[in-house]
């Protein structure tokens, strides 16, 4: 198998996809010539010409529009919002109408259409760029949002999300854009939505997360593991749909838990997570379930994100102090 | 500025107009204004009544709807509703019955049939736009015959995806037809307070004409539409139509216009009514008369009987309604609720 870090297995499952189904077309900022501007669909103009690779003009709420109608049409669309922040201007046309066209035409229509879009902070971008408003689309029925975590789930899920008959809101962490290659198949494969990976088993305490908080969950787990704290680490890679029967069983089998995430924290999709376990797992529970995430504030200048978004340091003192309970 | 105009409003036809519209079509058009205008009775009733939801009226619009719809072929090109088109609907295929069952509240029986080109109502104003726009792209890069006549109103046109599927279709230079229906009033907006300029020359700015017609004048509307239309078929893109009508109405069941109509002002727009004024012009024809009226009238009568007792007939909502079209495939989570909801209403 080839090894590839994330956005190299992004490009290739675009490829990959866009060959095997002449009906998928990329849409969005500088995804011709520049190839993106992490360089995701590098190459793909000149294989695929300006049909199906098209720079649309700024406007992500047209994107999403229009790439919804463009799938009314018959084809299926691939549009990527060049950061997350940058949906602030197109949420009207994704939770609401994407989200809900099969509804509210009765099924005479729905939303093949996948939006690629990187978040999360760490890389020391402006303002908008880092925003993690993941759970904002949770609350958008009719919506998959889905955000993997490494190399192979990235082009496993991405194949999953363009031939998924619904909408699919494709978040890529871009922190881990080229943090590291692994062997990804290059086939046709795809990981199904809706089921979570045990990134690392563990049996003191469970650290659930997903996207870029996966590999700091990995890196504290290694400093708990060096103190004799054996963590696991648990991998949502959905958030819709949510496989809540893994993380029931693996918080289960630990009795605690510490979810982590880079939202702030009021009403991030953490809250969620721990308030679908105290419904499921709280017999199970040996200790308060802990939150590590961002601060209530705005993203702060790159100068600061350091003393923002969870750390090391804040994920491990919280995993003891579950443990500890 | 003048607007395009065919028929004055007493039915004659200004000087020099030769009527693009032949007179059996016209006679067509009235009858699709005519069916309008009674739906709108019918449905304000049934709403009083307590039977049907929240009604918006097509009243004095229905040249500018009808109008336009006129110079679609129903087999290939596609209507894009906002939610006060309902001539539109019906002509592009969709029908009566169905309408009737989606405002008595029948989720599944409201469904637009599978083979008729028209996409669902929106109340999100100016969203369908773009999705008009992606709809006209996407005919065109798969080489597939049609247009998107895309609909929307004055109040619509200040958000900002009106600018923004204007820029997109211009830019894709896209098989649509934008037509804003200017019915000079927002719920109690008026057009004044909504723009300081002119609904057609926005079109200029994004590289496609715009055309100002008399959006009461059933002739010159078509007249426009066909123009545009054709314009689209040969892959010379989009154009905008600027239609001026009035609302005879209110926005819709829940508004009272008497708080905000300048005085007057109703009685002045009902001077123009477009479907008197073809009344007229056919009667100069020798076309209408009292008993041809009488006709007409009782024919779309009979047909709104027909609709209403055909929807009442349709299956009722259930309750676990509400979870399908949902996604393809439920997730489970959303599963689990079902059989919860499942469970309360005792299997319905």
């Amino acid at each position: 198998m080839p090894e590839m870090n994330v956005v190299e297995a992004i490009r290739d499952a675009l490829a990959y996809e866009m060959e095997r189904d002449e009906r998928v077309l990329v849409l969005g900022l500088d995804v011709g010539k520049l190839g993106g501007v992490f360089r995701a669909t590098q190459g793909l103009l000149d294989r695929f010409g300006p049909d199906r690779v098209v720079d649309t003009p700024l406007a992500e709420a047209g994107i999403i529009g229009s790439a919804l109608g463009l799938a009314i049409s018959g084809l299926v669309p691939v549009a990527e919002i060049q950061f997350l922040g940058f949906t602030h201007q197109a949420f009207h046309q994704i939770g609401p109408q994407l989200g809900r066209y099969r509804y509210r035409s009765r099924g005479r229509y729905h939303a093949q259409v996948t939006i690629r879009a990187p978040f999360g902070g760490g890389v020391k971008t402006p303002e908008f760029h880092p925003d993690a408003i993941e759970a904002q689309f949770v609350q958008a029925p009719g919506l998959k949002v889905v955000c993997p975590a490494t190399p192979a789930d990235a082009r496993g899920m991405l194949l999953e999300a363009i031939r998924d008959p619904d909408p699919v809101l494709f978040l890529e962490p871009q922190r881990l854009y080229r943090k590291g290659r692994q062997e990804v198949p290059a086939d046709g494969s795809t990981v199904p939505f809706g089921r979570a990976r045990v990134a690392r088993e563990g049996s003191d305490v469970t650290l659930v997360a997903w996207s870029a908080s996966v590999e700091l969950c990995e890196r504290a787990a290694d400093e708990l593991a060096a103190e004799g704290c054996s963590a696991g680490v648990l991998d949502l890679r959905s958030l819709v749909p949510l496989d809540v029967e893994t993380l029931v069983a693996e918080v289960t089998r630990t009795g605690r838990a510490v979810v982590v995430h880079e939202a702030p924290l009021s009403a991030g999709f953490g809250a969620e997570i721990v308030a679908t376990l105290q419904e499921e797992a709280f017999y199970a529970l040996d200790a308060p379930i802990a939150r590590v995430a961002a601060w209530d504030t705005p993203y702060p200048p790159g100068s600061l994100e350091g003393w923002y978004l969870p750390t090391v340091r804040r994920v491990v003192e919280a995993a003891r102090r579950t443990a500890s309970a | 500025m003048t607007r395009h105009r065919v028929l004055a409003p007493d039915g004659t036809l200004v000087d020099g107009a030769r009527p693009a519209l032949d007179l059996e079509r016209t006679v067509e058009g009235l009858r699709w204004m005519m069916l309008s205008r009674a739906f709108d009775a019918r449905a304000t009733a049934l709403q009083r009544q307590g039977r049907f939801g929240t009604f918006s009226p097509v009243k004095g619009q229905e040249a500018s709807v009808v109008g336009t719809a006129l110079a679609l072929d129903p087999t290939t090109d596609w209507v894009a509703p906002s939610y006060r088109e309902l001539p539109a609907l019906i002509r592009q295929g969709h029908q009566l019955e169905r309408i009737v069952a989606g405002y008595l509240g029948k989720l599944t029986a409201a469904r637009i049939p599978d083979d008729v080109l028209v996409l669902p109502n929106q109340v999100a104003l100016a969203t369908q736009l773009q999705h008009a726009v992606g709809l006209a792209w996407g005919l065109k890069l798969q080489r597939k015959p049609g247009l998107v006549m895309a609909y929307c109103g004055d109040g619509a046109a200040s958000e900002g995806d009106f600018h923004e599927a204007c820029n997109m279709a211009g830019v894709r230079r896209a098989p649509i037809v934008f037509v804003v229906m200017d019915n000079q009033w927002a719920i109690s907006t008026s057009r004044a307070v909504q723009t300081a300029g002119e609904f057609h020359r926005r079109a200029e700015g994004y590289g496609f004409p715009g055309v100002a017609v008399d959006g009461n004048d059933l002739l010159a509307v078509y007249e426009a539409a066909a123009q545009a239309a054709a314009r689209a078929r040969a892959g010379e893109g989009p154009t905008l139509i600027d239609c001026l009508t009035y609302r005879l109405s209110f926005h819709n069941t829940t508004d009272n216009p008497r708080a905000y109509l300048p005085e007057g002002w109703l009685e002045r727009a009902e001077r123009e009514d477009p479907i008197e004024r073809v009344q007229a012009y056919l009667a100069g024809q020798g076309l209408w008369d009292g008993a041809t009226r009488a006709a007409m009238e009782g024919e779309i009568a009979e047909q709104l009987d027909a609709a209403v007792a055909a929807a009442a007939a349709m299956p009722s909502a259930r309750p676990g309604d509400v979870f399908d079209n949902v996604y393809a495939e439920l997730p489970d989570r959303v599963r689990r609720q079902r059989e919860e909801l499942s469970r309360l209403t005792g299997g319905g």
